[in-house]
């Protein structure tokens, strides 16, 4: 079952990248996107006179979170259903997707209209509920266009930043019911996708959405977007379900004051995105009067015991780790074959799937360790220390298994290692006429320093180590 | 630069239209905004004052409750107080309290006035939450007219909510 879970890589990430390092346009709409993205978040955060204070405050928060869990779950499980909400425990996708499918049913709905969220992307919710014969429909614009092209995001923030306004247009006319346009300006196309969801709003029953946070105090929900298309499935439709991943929970509400600073700085990099929406169980005439709550574990509990991977489950779900990564700027979002993508997905999906999962234990290899996206992460996730824990945890490519054992063999010997430099030197004699054309590297060499060579030259061994050059230039006279 | 001016800077910054007023002029400034407006949608508890310049018919969300159907009718502004306002941010908090309404009020219609008076700003999202009377209400942050940016960072304003926000602020 985990292996079809939509946070699976089904191909091994240098694979994937290099077929997408091929889509020129994916390469020049992502730089842009991302360009823009990161630039307009420095400026917003160098407003702020507290932002690192305010990093470390958030992280101890979640870190609280993650020590607590069980008692916040329960405090926000009895504050949530004293204020008529209807809590369910979900363990993994399967019985998560169970659960709602279950809900939507005894509502006797055909469809259900969805805000964007990751939790029901990670459990593939919308194919579940298309096999049981409701119809996911999704209501913010990028997630409507990737899902009437049959696509996949590439982006947490901007899912169809791979899709040109032209290409835009002409999906709108092909799979859009009532679109006739010939405009392909952005207002247009929006234009069309209110008219297009207003009936849609207008006549659902049922809503599914996630949520940023969850409040263990109040047994509040807060949902952040820009569109509006949340304000609707919030409001209009007489039941709601929330799938909500257990490390969305802050203990209080007064920590929301942090958390809605960080977020939408980090996000979009706006002060504030248009619209928040914080709601506490049912409101009699105001809203959904059925609210369902699937708090959903899906291999959390589990990361939450690793002392050092733990810090994954911070994340709130910003995207600004995608932004400042050279890797994800260049190969994108699909590359990572997970909902997950870009820096945080290489420690997420692995953790959460098991690293044995598809090709998973690739992910945390997909990084130059750099350090960009720590130091952008709000709630100060140290990315390249799990990458490394994750690199030391995880299955080793065969490859590197069996360099790094002859080479530990050679290195525990000082002479076994001197004689071994000497073969080197005198075995790479003959390449050095070949090298010199690549300014003293090889392009290529057989396994298993091929592994190394995919990706990188390789050095030659020096002409002369060191203690031979000490002793022909001191020890001489 | 005072809590005021910061709040209608940033607020602008929304593109929000802004505008500002005494007490005393507040009724033909509503009246000026509201006069293109089919008609004004008004939540239960709004201020009698405010609404005796009004030019054109009025919908109030009574004991009968407006559908969403009804909301839809094109032409409909909606007239609202806010419970806190964030000057930082430019936002106005919408608390479903006496003058605000329920949720989809300021919703479905397509054109939003609030009225923020100089002592409801706060500096930041913490001093809101403080000043929240009961934060278990629905609460609405607003931050200019709906917007998105998906089709190639364009970003365009208007796409499921009002498209267009007005705010008068009432200075002493």
């Amino acid at each position: 079952m985990s292996r079809n879970l939509p946070i699976v890589a089904i191909t091994p990430f240098p694979v994937a990248a290099a077929h997408e390092l091929g889509d020129a346009q994916l390469r020049a709409n992502l730089g842009r996107a991302t360009r823009t993205i990161r630039d307009k978040r420095a400026r917003v955060v160098a407003e702020v006179a507290d932002w690192e204070p305010m990093r470390d405050r958030a992280a101890a928060v979640k870190d609280e979170v993650l020590d607590n869990l069980a008692e916040l779950l329960a405090r926000f499980e009895a504050a949530a259903v004293a204020a008529g909400a209807t809590v369910h425990h979900a363990t993994d996708a399967a019985h998560a997707n169970a659960i709602v499918t279950e809900l939507v049913k005894a509502q006797r709905a055909e469809s259900v209209v969805k805000i964007k969220s990751m939790a029901t992307q990670e459990i593939g919710l919308n194919e579940a509920l298309e096999a049981a014969g409701v119809t996911p429909i999704e209501t913010d614009l990028a997630e409507l266009i990737v899902q009437l092209a049959d696509d996949t995001p590439s982006h947490i923030l901007v899912p169809a930043i791979h899709y040109n306004r032209s290409q835009i247009r002409e999906l709108f006319a092909r799979r859009m019911p009532g679109f006739t346009a010939t405009s392909d300006e952005p207002a247009v196309l929006a234009g069309a996708a209110r008219e297009y969801l207003r009936r849609t709003f207008l006549a659902a029953k049922v809503a599914v959405c996630g949520a940023n946070f969850a409040i263990a105090e109040t047994g509040s929900l807060v949902i952040v977007e820009s569109e509006g298309n949340g304000r609707m499935c919030l409001t209009l439709p007489e039941t709601l379900i929330a799938v909500v991943g257990v490390e969305k929970l802050l203990p209080r509400f007064a920590d929301l004051g942090d958390f809605l600073r960080l977020l939408p700085r980090s996000s979009t990099g706006e002060r504030m995105n248009p619209y928040t929406s914080i709601f506490t169980g049912v409101t009699p005439g105001d809203g959904p009067q059925r609210l369902h709550i699937v708090l959903l574990d899906n291999g959390r509990t589990q990361v939450a015991q690793d002392p050092v991977g733990r810090a994954a489950l911070r994340c709130i779900r910003c995207s600004a780790c995608l932004n400042v990564c050279p890797v994800y700027e260049r190969a994108g979002g699909h590359a990572y074959g997970s909902v997950y993508p870009g820096p945080i997905g290489a420690i997420l999906s692995p953790q959460l799937t098991g690293q044995d999962a598809g090709f998973n234990k690739t992910l945390p290899y997909a990084s130059t360790l750099c350090g960009a996206c720590y130091d952008v992460c709000p709630v100060k996730i140290n990315i390249p220390e799990i990458l490394v824990h994750l690199r030391q945890t995880g299955p080793k490519p065969a490859a590197e298994r069996a360099a790094m054992s002859t080479l530990s063999w050679l290195m525990r010997d000082r002479r076994r290692w001197r004689a071994a430099l000497r073969a080197a030197r005198s075995g790479s004699a003959p390449l050095r006429l070949i090298a010199r054309r690549h300014g003293g590297t090889l392009r290529r060499v057989p396994w298993p320093l091929s592994a190394w060579t995919a990706h990188r030259d390789a050095p030659l061994p020096a002409a002369e180590s060191f203690r031979d050059w000490w002793r022909r230039t001191h020890e001489s006279s | 630069m005072n809590l005021p001016e910061l709040f209608a800077e940033r607020a602008g910054d929304y593109r929000a239209g802004m505008h500002h007023c005494t007490e005393a002029e507040l009724p033909a400034v509503l009246a000026g905004l509201l006069a293109g407006a089919s008609r004004v949608v008004l939540p239960a508890g709004i201020a009698e004052p405010w609404l005796t310049g009004l030019s054109v018919p009025t919908l109030p969300d009574g004991t009968a409750p407006l559908t969403a159907g009804e909301l839809d009718e094109a032409g409909l502004s909606v007239l609202t107080g806010c419970a806190v306002a964030i000057a930082e941010t430019g936002t106005i908090v919408l608390d479903a309290g006496p003058g605000q309404g329920r949720r989809l009020l300021t919703l479905v219609p397509d054109h939003h006035v609030c009225v923020v008076r100089d002592e409801q700003i706060v500096a930041d999202v913490p001093d809101m939450i403080s000043a929240l009377p009961d934060p278990t209400r629905p609460l609405t942050m607003i931050s200019g007219p709906s917007a998105t940016s998906d089709i190639e960072l364009n970003r365009v304003e208007g796409v499921h909510g009002p498209r267009r926000l007005d705010i008068v602020c009432v200075h002493p």
